[in-house]
């Protein structure tokens, strides 16, 4: 079981308050990922749920046992940490067996379990190694492996994959979310990268300046997202916000309109624009278009397009999947 | 870019090194040789340098007239026993300072420091009188006591300058993987600061061994160390500077073989965390 619930949850740093009222219901077994800017306080909801950072306010419960005041052992989570944060002194089973052994479990059992966590994690190899003599993504194993090894009630991840090179994240990525599935433990996974977000969560939870802006499964927030914030910090190249006249034709402040649901035509229907500069992925085609009234657009078209910088094209939004948001910068439906 | 030095500046600058190194070794050497002359020849104008007759008879009389071992344990006891007492004390306090820092925490280790700004002799009468009351002039107990605590600011700002070094994460990690205060430092902390106690170890050693002012003052014969067996050789009648020159040689002789060994920990330990 691992159910966490957040009730008002407040932390002040002197007089900044980086978490302002927090409240977030985690069900068990679910994969939540907290994601937002730097300085958003995800990292520091984390470690208050963690128990190493104190409240200032709120309660915290976990499988409906308010946790306020229990030290972070007590809470039954585990942790794994940007840095690995391993214990250089001691051997990947030492690492991963120092909770049981804290824990008082006897040899014979510590070893049993390290052996089936190491196996899982195929570290098997490497259990008597110093973490010094380990890759980047061994020690992440076995960071991991220290977490899984005690079975806590659920997992807190700190940006665990920010220090790992772009291929080893992508599948790290995919292991971590295998792994919790098949444990079927409650996650927790802080992340400023949006593609990690999307792909791991069950929920996402969108932070911003100690607030939570929005929560829901990545495609309601891709679909659906509530303000300007969410809509800017989800999708990639961001959305294209455009404001004034061409707004008002639709009876909103601001509307939105993200890259790929923008068809380029040349001479067809829509906003006549020049495009200033194109780029070529091969699966992609990224146009970077200026239209008067909208300023310079993105648009993001499948596959390769013959049209270079120069050319006048006409952009031709998707108008089923137009967001419209009011001058408070929240969504019209 | 690096700086291109021409072969004779360098050679000079080698010189000038070397000629540094000698000065600032020699009275060393020369206590080392005056020990192995005559008490006449300890005394001779113009001294000779190492053309004098050779002779081992001050370190045969003086193993005779005094217990070279007795003095020796008793420094052992007083440096190891000061040093030891020092570390249980200022581990858990450069832990507390280190990682659980308030607004007064370098106000603290300030202070800490301060208090060896004044001399030691400022305190002596007052000192003198608590060992009289206390019992503990003479003994084991009160002279590492002493020794300890004059030492414990040193050995707290060494350690807490390490324990900084140490990422708070990995303590974190302890305390998520359920470890209590005590079982981090023991468990976590300590290991990975063995390089950094290891130099504050040897320091302390050092300076309590070497330390004249309290150990001359508040003993005589029971707890009395290897400084004590020195100054007995300066005697009321005169100096015998041959067999201070002797007693010398042999009281300092363990803690520059120590030194020797230890000799990366100290560089470490004095340049303060610097080298990495």
């Amino acid at each position: 079981m691992g159910k966490i619930e957040l009730k008002g949850v407040e932390k002040a740093f002197g007089t900044v308050r980086v978490i302002q009222g927090v409240n977030l219901v985690v069900e068990d077994g679910s994969f939540v990922v907290f994601v937002g800017p730097s300085g958003c306080g995800k990292s520091t909801l984390l470690r208050l749920i963690a128990g190493l950072e104190d409240a200032s306010g709120g309660a915290i419960r976990i499988d409906d046992v308010d946790v306020i005041d229990q030290a972070p052992a007590k809470r039954g989570l585990s942790m794994v940490f940007q840095s690995y944060a391993l214990y250089p002194h001691m051997s990947v089973r030492n690492n991963i067996g120092f909770g049981l052994r804290m824990a008082g479990v006897p040899t014979d059992e510590r070893n049993r379990k390290v052996d089936e966590a190491a196996a899982l994690l195929n570290l098997t190899p490497y259990l008597d190694r110093r973490p010094s003599a380990l890759s980047g993504g061994q020690r992440q194993r076995v960071a991991i492996g220290r977490a899984i090894v005690r079975q806590p009630k659920a997992f807190l991840f700190d940006e665990p994959l920010s220090n790992l090179d772009a291929a080893l994240r992508v599948s790290m990525r995919l292991e971590i979310a295998r792994l919790q599935s098949s444990l079927g433990t409650t996650a927790i996974y802080v992340t400023h990268d949006q593609v990690e977000a999307m792909t791991m969560a069950d929920k996402i939870v969108v932070l911003n300046g100690g607030r939570i802006e929005q929560v829901g499964s990545p495609l309601e927030l891709y679909n659906h997202p509530d303000n300007l914030f969410v809509a800017g910090f989800l999708g990639s190249p961001k959305m294209n916000q455009i404001s004034g006249v061409l707004a008002e034709q639709y009876r909103a402040a601001t509307i939105g309109i993200r890259p790929e649901h923008i068809a380029v035509t040349r001479g067809g229907d829509g906003w006549p624009g020049t495009v200033q500069v194109s780029e070529h992925l091969g699966s992609d085609t990224f146009l970077y278009i200026d239209v008067p009234g909208a300023g310079l657009m993105t648009v993001r078209a499948p596959g390769e397009l013959g049209v270079a910088a120069g050319d006048a094209v006409h952009v031709g939004p998707d108008l089923n999947r137009l967001h419209r948001f009011d001058a408070n910068g929240l969504a019209i439906r | 870019m690096a700086r291109k030095t021409s072969k004779a500046t360098l050679a000079l600058w080698t010189v000038v090194g070397w000629a540094a190194g000698f000065v600032i070794f020699f009275p060393i050497l020369w206590m080392f040789l005056t020990g192995f002359k005559t008490e006449l020849e300890a005394y001779s104008t113009p001294p000779t340098f190492l053309f004098f007759q050779w002779t081992t008879e001050n370190y045969v009389a003086i193993l005779e007239q005094r217990n070279y071992v007795k003095y020796a344990l008793n420094s052992i006891i007083l440096a190891g026993g000061s040093t030891l007492l020092a570390l249980v004390i200022a581990i858990p306090a450069a832990w507390g300072m280190a990682f659980s820092p308030t607004k007064r925490t370098k106000d603290v280790l300030l202070w800490m420091l301060s208090t060896k700004m004044m001399p030691a002799v400022g305190v002596l009468v007052p000192m003198y009188l608590i060992f009289i009351w206390l019992g503990l002039l003479d003994t084991h107990i009160g002279l590492i006591a002493v020794l300890c605590l004059s030492n414990l600011p040193i050995v707290i700002w060494m350690l807490f300058t390490y324990f900084k070094e140490i990422p708070k994460d990995i303590l974190e990690a302890a305390r998520m993987d359920g470890a209590t205060t005590w079982k981090e430092i023991v468990f976590v902390l300590t290991p990975m600061a063995v390089p950094g106690i290891a130099s504050t170890v040897l320091l302390n050693v050092i300076l309590s061994w070497n330390e004249a002012f309290w150990t001359l003052n508040l003993t005589t014969i029971d707890a009395a160390p290897l400084t004590q067996f020195i100054a007995s050789f300066s005697a009321p009648q005169g100096n015998f500077w041959a067999k201070l020159s002797a007693a010398s040689t042999l009281a300092i002789a363990p803690i520059v073989v120590l030194g020797w060994f230890g000799q990366r920990q100290l560089v470490r330990g004095l340049t303060f965390g610097a080298v990495k």
